[in-house]
């Protein structure tokens, strides 16, 4: 009688157990998807520095952002949880983390 | 708790990511497709085991200490494919029902006995329990190594070895008992 032996059988799944070519279609599929979810949250965090960031630039506008500041920056968290909900979170928190050190940084300035 | 990467560090993450991507998608995929059997489903789940990963990689990477991320990327495949069949109350084995389909994807269209024994060998895979059947996928399919693939699957590496060495062994029984008692050749 002829047996199988261990090293028949890995061969065996050698040559059946070979590795699948993803289609086309879903690298391109992958690309776009991961592109929007990474362009989203690069996008959120671009506005805020955009608009926050630069400290040279908070001189004359300080007070007024100081009381605009506060409503504003909480509609643009709003803003920026309900399109985080569909996207990566990874944005949302660098957006509340850039947005928390903003407004400490404007508080000592105005405390002097 | 590690604050979310921001600037230069999220570009250099993005650019990190699509270079695991890029090397491990045909890993990502072969493992989906033979845990699932059919393209489009591994499609899809091959998508979701990605979109995850990109979500924590971050942390995955941080918590690595530089060793190759493979296991952590088919795991989340290997536990979202346990998710497809929980959630579709499908026994493993129905999948490869595809095992003729899948048999038709090797390069043995002209060799109607090769396409055979591929089917015969698919479908005594589709019979082991899921931990041997897993095991011998990433070890055959994707070439992980025992310390891989104990990662992957959350074992030792020494209960690993046992596990592949169990799997064969039944494999084997299977495919004698398919093929009958067989003659002097």
């Amino acid at each position: 009688m002829s047996d199988l032996g261990m090293g028949d059988v890995e061969q065996l799944l050698r040559n059946a157990l070979v590795p699948v070519e993803p289609p086309e279609r879903l690298s391109e599929r992958l690309e776009r998807t991961l592109s929007e979810v990474t362009d989203a949250a690069a996008g959120e965090l671009a506005d805020w520095e955009l608009e926050i960031g630069d400290p040279r630039n908070w001189a004359r506008p300080v007070i007024a952002a100081t009381a605009l500041g506060v409503a504003g920056a909480s509609l643009a968290v709003v803003r920026a949880r309900r399109h985080a909900k569909k996207k990566d979170t990874h944005g949302l928190r660098a957006i509340e983390h850039s947005l928390e050190d903003v407004l400490g940084q404007v508080r000592k300035r105005l405390d002097g | 708790m590690a604050t979310a990467p921001t600037g230069k560090d999220k570009l250099r993450l993005d650019s990190e990511f699509s270079d695991l991507y890029r090397a491990h998608l045909r890993d990502v995929y072969s493992y989906a497709y033979y845990r699932v059997g059919n393209h489009h489903d591994a499609e899809d789940l091959t998508e979701q085991a990605f979109l995850q990963a990109y979500r924590h990689f971050d942390r995955a990477q941080r918590e690595s200490n530089g060793r190759p991320l493979r296991p952590w990327l088919i795991r989340i495949a290997h536990n979202l494919a346990a998710n497809y069949h929980r959630d579709r109350a499908r026994k493993p084995q129905s999948q490869l029902e595809d095992a003729a389909i899948v048999s038709a994807t090797h390069d043995t269209e002209d060799l109607v006995e090769g396409r055979e024994e591929l089917t015969q060998v698919l479908n005594g895979v589709s019979q082991l329990p899921d931990d041997r059947r897993e095991a011998l996928i990433m070890r055959f399919a994707l070439d992980m190594d025992n310390r891989e693939i104990a990662g992957a699957l959350d074992r030792s590496e020494g209960a690993t070895k046992v596990l592949i060495h169990r799997a064969i062994r039944q494999l084997e029984t299977i495919l004698e008992e398919e093929r009958g008692p067989v003659g002097d050749e």
